[in-house]
């Protein structure tokens, strides 16, 4: 239980996968101009990776470095990258269709930014560290949940500071997506507070 | 001038993946922490580009229209793999200190994106050398990056000490993570100047495409991102859409 709580909070807030771990820019800098549709993509993306590192984790262990094959002599974990990605591409088309067939209200909500998610290198990023760092089925979904967890709240604050910065004189070459960028600094400074905490 | 030649200028110049295009850009932060591992990111995603170059321009005939963005990201997908083993096997450290960077050259939108929007259209050979231009362009610019910070960060440039420590503190900063989003700040407003100066003399530069842009409208991968912006007209379209499919949801029922 310790150890579940330490990976939740390493990944969520310590090695926050936007400002320290650099996964995920694209969102983070393309939707995060209002709150209400940072915290929908923020929302999705929970959503997938929780679902994805508990799928990939599975494959990783029953198919890939499945036991019965590996005592013969076949390790297929090579093929992790290609598996991954096809997986993860597939099951978010999946998951949009189980969504609009069986839950209206919340593909509602969440149904217009899971396309987006598809190409997005965190998804892809947690599988792979969850297979780098030896995590089994549990800890993986912990670690994606964690992870999609801080994306969430590193857009939300995101956003909220955007909001305001809308309003402010900003130099004309700063304007757009440099200023952006400078927030995005001065937040992971800010998150760079926490890395003693584990 | 020769179309070959011509790729290669475009790449390294005119396109410029990192400075004009801003495509890219989690490999850009993540890894120019020093200019080695700019260079080495680099010179792996250049491995990459081409062979997938040339590989998708030799099927682009074979693969049916409506599976080719599975087939092509199935062609770089083994590219990449190859390209970890090879570096695994012969520059230990730097696989090390890349990590989990090098497998994430997979969904790096330089190399869907040129093999949608060139190397799925145009023959073999004008497609390696996109590839080798576009490669060497994305080098350059992370190998450029990567001196910034390290030289800000360390006084050091390729790991020799150039700033001597006697009178230079350096700004650890810049090579940690906040160093990356202030030094990539600077080169976008850096671009923006450019970019009105160029303007004015009628020479306008590319758009950037990436998603550094905020729209998606000219991003090639747009194909299979088929999200869109959410920016901009992207939101109300995106809100008409699910609308729409709210609508449209009971009577598929």
């Amino acid at each position: 239980m310790k150890e579940l709580l330490l990976i939740a909070i390493g990944s969520a807030i310590v090695n926050n996968v936007v400002l320290s771990q650099f996964l995920g820019i694209c969102p983070f800098l393309g939707v995060s101009k209002k709150t209400e549709t940072a915290a929908g993509m923020g929302a999705a993306v929970v959503f997938v990776i929780t679902i994805s590192s508990f799928v990939t984790a599975l494959i990783y262990k029953f198919i890939l470095a499945n036991e019965a094959l590996m005592s013969k002599g076949i390790d297929l974990t090579y093929l992790q990258t290609i598996v991954f990605i096809l997986v993860i591409a597939a099951l978010v088309q999946f998951v949009e269709m189980f969504l609009k067939k069986n839950m209206p209200p919340l593909y509602e909500s969440l149904g217009v930014y899971l396309p987006l998610i598809t190409t997005n290198c965190a998804v892809l990023g947690v599988a792979l560290t969850n297979v780098t760092k030896e995590y089994g089925i549990l800890e993986s979904v912990v670690n994606g949940f964690a992870t999609a967890v801080g994306f969430l709240i590193a857009i939300v604050i995101m956003a909220g500071i955007r909001e305001k910065i809308e309003y402010n004189d900003i130099p004309k070459p700063f304007r757009g997506t440099a200023i952006v960028l400078v927030t995005a600094c001065l937040m992971s400074i800010a998150f760079m507070g926490f890395s003693g905490m584990i | 001038m020769n179309k070959n030649v011509e790729r290669l200028y475009n790449g390294l110049i005119k396109e410029n993946p990192t400075f004009v295009l801003m495509l890219g850009m989690c490999p850009t932060l993540a890894v120019t922490s020093s200019a080695i591992n700019g260079l080495g990111m680099g010179l792996s995603t250049t491995v990459v580009l081409v062979f997938s170059n040339l590989l998708i321009s030799a099927f682009r005939k074979v693969i049916p229209n409506g599976v080719r963005m599975p087939a092509f990201i199935v062609i770089v997908a083994s590219l990449v793999t190859m390209v970890q083993f090879i570096m695994n096997a012969y520059t230990p450290s730097l696989s090390e200190s890349l990590g989990v960077y090098i497998p994430l050259i997979v969904v790096n939108c330089i190399i869907l994106g040129r093999a949608e929007s060139y190397a799925s259209k145009n023959p073999v050979i004008p497609s390696i050398f996109d590839g080798i231009g576009m490669g060497l362009g994305f080098t350059f610019g992370l190998t450029c990056i990567g001196l910034i910070r390290e030289l800000l960060g360390a006084g050091q440039i390729f790991g020799f000490q150039i700033l001597s420590l006697e009178w230079f503190t350096p700004i650890t900063i810049f090579v940690m993570a906040p160093g990356a989003f202030l030094v990539l700040a600077c080169l976008v407003a850096i671009m923006n100047i450019v970019r009105a100066k160029m303007e004015a003399k009628g020479k306008p530069l590319a758009a950037p495409s990436g998603c550094l842009s905020g729209d998606c409208s000219g991003c090639a991968q747009s194909a299979m991102c088929t999200g869109r912006s959410l920016s901009k007209e992207g939101a109300a379209s995106a809100k008409a859409t699910a609308a729409k499919n709210a609508a449209n949801a009971p009577k598929t029922e």
